[in-house]
């Protein structure tokens, strides 16, 4: 009997000189399932909506008509501010708009679909229980300001995950309430300031490495600091002895990623650590890589002294495009009596309290029996509890045998691809020994006029997103490879082959890499165009002659 | 384990292409005397998905959920309903599961969405020009602050804090201002029917960078606005409007339209939901497109691609700290994507008819519970204005009886003692409000059972 498949066909195969995406162009611009979507502005109208009101019914049950009630009330108290002008804003009806975000979405990659290797962003599988979960009422439907009684258990999640944050990194204590990585690492400084400060000793400069992600140097300025730079050696690691001969009475610490965005586990961490310390200073440690050691080593046993974690990293929230994100920050014994409020804090009853500006003194004292010196408070309310009760199952469901196979999947995961693409890209820091969780590449060997960008967008046409490019900035052309542990062996296999293809084109200057993607939502945007005439909100076309711009009437 | 799709054959196979004899070959680097020897102290083993669900449910239940009580808690944070399809979208695993959109081409739902959410926001702020969001409000106000230093070019440094202004609003930015410089002019809270403009006003001088005022205030009122603009204005300086509860936008006059500078805010109220706090959604916006330059976090921009498609980038970064690190306008990277996702959906379910359908209806409710609970003998509402919350003064301790009440499932308001500890003046305020999910059946309960613990 004949097989309708006869060759044998099955997806990840390619089909020799034939072009699926080529064919006759369309009446609609649509390429079957690849569906264009106009704009909100151009579909919606001010008059439609996607919500019915209550008081908005006409009917009764019985089909009678009833009296409209009052469209407002019988006097405003508005104060005089009522609104007049239009607002503009459309509206679309519900299936209107669940089509119009479900066609959006279509255009976008994403985990789901497949490998995400983006180097220090670690984007593994984020489980759906955890979505569950956070949607229960009492953590989705509790306010804030509920007397505690309330909200016990909510308490309790902070305080349980802070437990196992504390545990996982060996530290003394941890400030739950930034709201993302760059919070963390601003919360961390401000500590380490607020306690030289508590010592009479101010000091200006922080240093950084150049490897160092952008949010480090900043979040230093931000907190009144001069940044310097650490200096590297030749395989990558922090300079010891260079580190050692810059520290002195100016400098209020270091900000070091360990593992570092090298990919590569900073050794000497422990004697970096003393060396600060015994110049005064403070150790920062940025944890955005923590997942390569979680489970396997704690910070606190390296004289860490502050770490912020990203709950959407290490303990898989989800990104969601661009955060919410969650930044706790683990702090050791020197600086702990200086985070912020609010915290919570267990006693030995067994009862989580939340301990807020108010009564923070009094049950410093009470329970610690000294006095803490709280720096402030980061932001309104009690930091990112939604991201919270995800964390917690994640940590419950994998546990500590979890938790180690994930730090050493996620490190043999990122060595499999160093060592499996190091004949046909440049792999730097390959002599410094195995990486961590992730693999750094350099353009290297690349054609002349081929770039670590085209390469990555030809990796967009083979389906996948591309890594992390140009950083660190000091590997020209960086590609840096973080797969994490949530891939299997198959799916690292096809994206090692198609990676050694896109390589291999590049290496011999194929033209066609130069104007990839081809089979994206869009071919390459023009990212120069957009920055120097900037469009940042919708506006009608064409209005009549003479109408101001909304730049021109600046928004009155 | 269910997460982890390597099996041993596969890590052995592994392995040897790697050259390693083991996995622990791997942390060659990690030091011996670093390395855990045994597993986290205490940490149990894996568990199953059911295991985790009970544990997280019985925890959940130690709560009282909003929808089991007569509610009335605001203060910066309200309940509103949100349609179901909202939580749908935002579970597409194409939405939940992306990275921040780098890679426009394959990223343009998430930069499409962002465009049109940057477009809402600067609508219903009445600005030129919105960002892609910060964190939340409060971290808003503190960079729309640190933004006006810059716009000043850290020549002023008094900032005017106005006495209502959310205090965890004004503790943030009183923090931040400890580490650069800037000079904090707040003032008391004080419970007036009006806000006092006129104080306020009397406080901006020559070496005022910004005035921030909430609108509607910590207490509901409604500040005027065009007034404290102009007086800020004719000093310099620019006026920083907060509001932390949008749905009032559709009812009451744009602070943009009413002259402020930087619009700020807390956009939780538009399809996020309570969550205990977070995560929320902040809301930056500047009425004057040449401030654009200065403003922190991401911006969605219009192009075209190669071929002449619209399609949409990030764009302006050369202010943010991936590129310009220690000079970045902001340290913020990853902000609230999945919030202003769900804010721009329920948005656009509403549109205009809806919003000022939905602002309508809270402003309703709450005049019925105003004029309600000021009838209870002992109770009286402080507020001239308010648009769905007001300041209810009662002869009591509000926090003691906001406590009490809960045995009954009443959830009675935000004591003002609670937001504002160790201000006794401040100990017999109660902030009520009132949104669409209200019943006059709840107000109803609120008032007899506030009639019943004054009697």
């Amino acid at each position: 009997m004949s097989t309708p498949n006869a060759s044998g066909w099955k997806p990840g195969t390619p089909v020799e000189g034939h072009n699926a995406m080529s064919g006759p162009d369309t009446a609609t611009g649509n390429r079957a399932l690849l569906l264009e979507e106009p704009l909100l502005f151009e579909i919606g109208s001010t008059e439609t909506t996607g919500v019915d009101f209550e008081f908005a019914a006409k009917l009764d049950l019985a089909g009678v008509e009833q009296p409209s009630p009052p469209k407002s009330a019988p006097a405003s108290r508005l104060g005089g501010f009522e609104r007049t002008d239009a607002i503009g804003l459309p509206g679309l009806t519900e299936p209107e708009t669940v089509r119009h975000y479900t066609r959006l979405s279509r255009q976008n990659y994403a985990i789901d679909l497949g490998l995400f290797p983006l180097g220090s962003c670690t984007m593994k599988h984020n489980p759906r229980l955890n979505e569950k979960v956070a949607r229960m009422p009492g953590f989705a439907d509790v306010h804030p300001l509920q007397p505690v009684d309330t909200v016990r258990g909510a308490l309790e999640v902070a305080n349980e995950l802070a437990h196992w944050l504390i545990k996982l990194t060996g530290m003394h204590s941890v400030a739950m309430s930034p709201k993302a990585g760059a919070h963390g690492e601003l919360c961390g400084i401000l500590c380490i300031r607020a306690a030289l400060e508590a010592r009479g000793d101010a000091r200006k400069v922080i240093l950084v490495p150049e490897s160092a992600h952008g949010t480090n140097p900043a979040t230093a300025a931000f907190a009144g600091y001069e940044i310097e730079d650490i200096p590297a050696n030749a395989d990558g690691r922090v300079d010891l002895d260079a580190l050692k001969g810059r520290l002195g009475p100016d400098v209020a610490g270091v900000m070091i990623t360990n593992p570092s965005t090298l990919g590569l586990f900073e050794r000497d961490l422990k004697a970096i650590s003393d060396a600060v310390h015994d110049a005064g200073g403070f150790v920062y440690c940025d944890g955005a890589n923590f997942n390569a050691i979680v489970g396997k080593v704690r910070p606190g046993d390296l004289g860490v002294d502050a770490m912020h974690i990203n709950l959407h990293k290490t303990f898989s929230t989800p990104h969601g495009g661009g955060g919410p994100g969650s930044g706790p920050v683990v702090l050791s014994e020197a600086l702990a009596p200086f985070m912020p409020l609010p915290y919570t804090a267990r006693t030995e009853d067994g009862v989580v309290h939340l301990v807020e500006e108010e009564d923070a003194e009094a049950f410093a004292q009470e329970h610690f029996g000294r006095q803490l010196a709280h720096f402030g408070r980061m932001t309104a309310f009690h930091g990112q509890m939604g991201m919270f009760t995800r964390a917690l199952a994640y940590i419950l469901s994998h546990g500590a045998d979890g938790l180690k196979q994930v730090a050493e999947d996620a490190v043999l995961n990122a060595n499999y691809v160093l060592r499996s693409l190091e004949d046909v890209l440049d792999a730097p820091f390959g002599h410094s020994g195995p990486c961590m969780h992730e693999a750094l590449f350099s353009d290297k060997g690349f054609a002349e006029g081929v770039s670590t960008l085209d390469l990555a967008k030809a990796l967009i046409d083979e389906g996948y997103h591309p890594m992390t490019m140009y950083f660190p900035l000091v590997v020209h052309g960086a590609m840096l490879i973080e797969p994490t542990e949530t891939e299997s062996k198959a799916a690292l296999d096809q994206f090692i082959m198609a990676l050694r293809s896109v390589a291999e084109r590049a290496k011999t200057g194929d033209e066609s890499l130069k104007t990839a993607p081809y089979y994206a939502p869009r071919r390459r945007l023009d990212e120069t165009l957009a920055a120097r005439k900037p469009v940042l909100a919708w506006e009608e076309p064409n209005p009549p002659a003479g109408t101001p711009t909304l730049s021109e009437q600046g928004g009155r | 384990m269910r997460y982890l799709p390597l099996n041993d054959a596969d890590r052995s196979a592994m392995l040897d292409k790697i050259g390693a004899p083991d996995v622990d070959a791997l942390f060659v680097d990690v030091p011996e005397e670093a390395r855990l020897s045994g597993p986290i102290d205490g940490l149990p083993m894996h568990a199953s998905e059911m295991a985790v669900e009970k544990h997280m449910r019985r925890l959940s239940k130690k709560n009282l959920a909003a929808a089991d009580a007569a509610f009335f808690l605001g203060a910066g944070a309200y309940r509103h309903h949100v349609p179901a399809s909202v939580d749908h979208i935002i579970q597409r695993g194409e939405f939940l599961t992306a990275y921040t959109p780098y890679q426009p081409e394959i990223a343009q739902g998430t930069l499409q969405m962002l465009f049109e959410f940057q477009s809402q926001v600067a609508r219903l702020y009445g600005c030129a020009v919105a960002n892609a969001s910060m964190y939340d409000g409060s971290t808003a106000c503190w960079e729309a602050v640190a933004m006006a230093s810059r716009v000043a070019r850290g020549k002023k440094r008094k900032v005017v804090l106005s006495g209502a202004l959310h205090p965890h609003y004004a503790e943030v930015v009183r923090t931040m201002a400890k580490f650069t410089e800037d000079e904090i002019a707040g003032a008391p809270p004080s419970l007036t029917a009006k806000p006092d403009d006129d104080g306020l006003i009397a406080r901006i001088d020559e070496s005022t960078s910004c005035v921030v005022v909430q609108y509607p205030d910590i207490f509901g009122r409604l500040p005027d606005l065009e007034k404290i603009a102009e007086a800020a204005h004719d000093k310099g300086a620019l006026l920083i409007a907060v509001n932390t509860e949008p749905v009032a936008l559709g009812a009451i006059k744009s602070p943009g339209e009413l002259g402020a500078d930087i619009v700020v805010g807390e956009g939780q109220s538009i399809g996020v939901g309570l969550q205990f706090g977070g995560p929320y959604l902040g809301l930056f916006a500047v009425r004057d497109p040449k401030h654009v330059r200065m403003m922190p976090g991401r911006l969605c921009g219009e192009t075209v691609d190669a071929e002449g498609k619209r399609g949409f980038v990030l764009t302006l970064s050369t202010r943010e700290q991936h590129i310009r690190r220690e000079k970045a306008t902001s340290n913020i990277c990853t902000n609230s994507g999945l919030c202003a996702l769900a804010f721009s959906v329920h948005m656009t379910l509403l549109g205009e008819k809806g919003l000022r359908s939905l602002a309508t209806e809270n402003h309703r409710l709450a005049c019925i519970a105003a004029e309600r609970l000021g009838k209870v003998s002992g109770a009286k509402v402080l507020n001239e204005s308010f648009f769905n919350e007001f300041t209810l003064l009662i002869e009591g301790d509000a926090r003691k009886i906001v406590r009490d009440l809960t045995s009954q499932d009443v959830l009675a308001g935000v004591a003002l003692g609670r937001l504002f500890p160790g201000n006794d003046a401040l100990g017999k305020g109660l902030l009520v409000a009132v949104t669409e999910t209200t019943t006059e059946e709840d107000i109803e309960t609120l008032a007899s059972a506030l009639e019943e613990v004054l009697a």
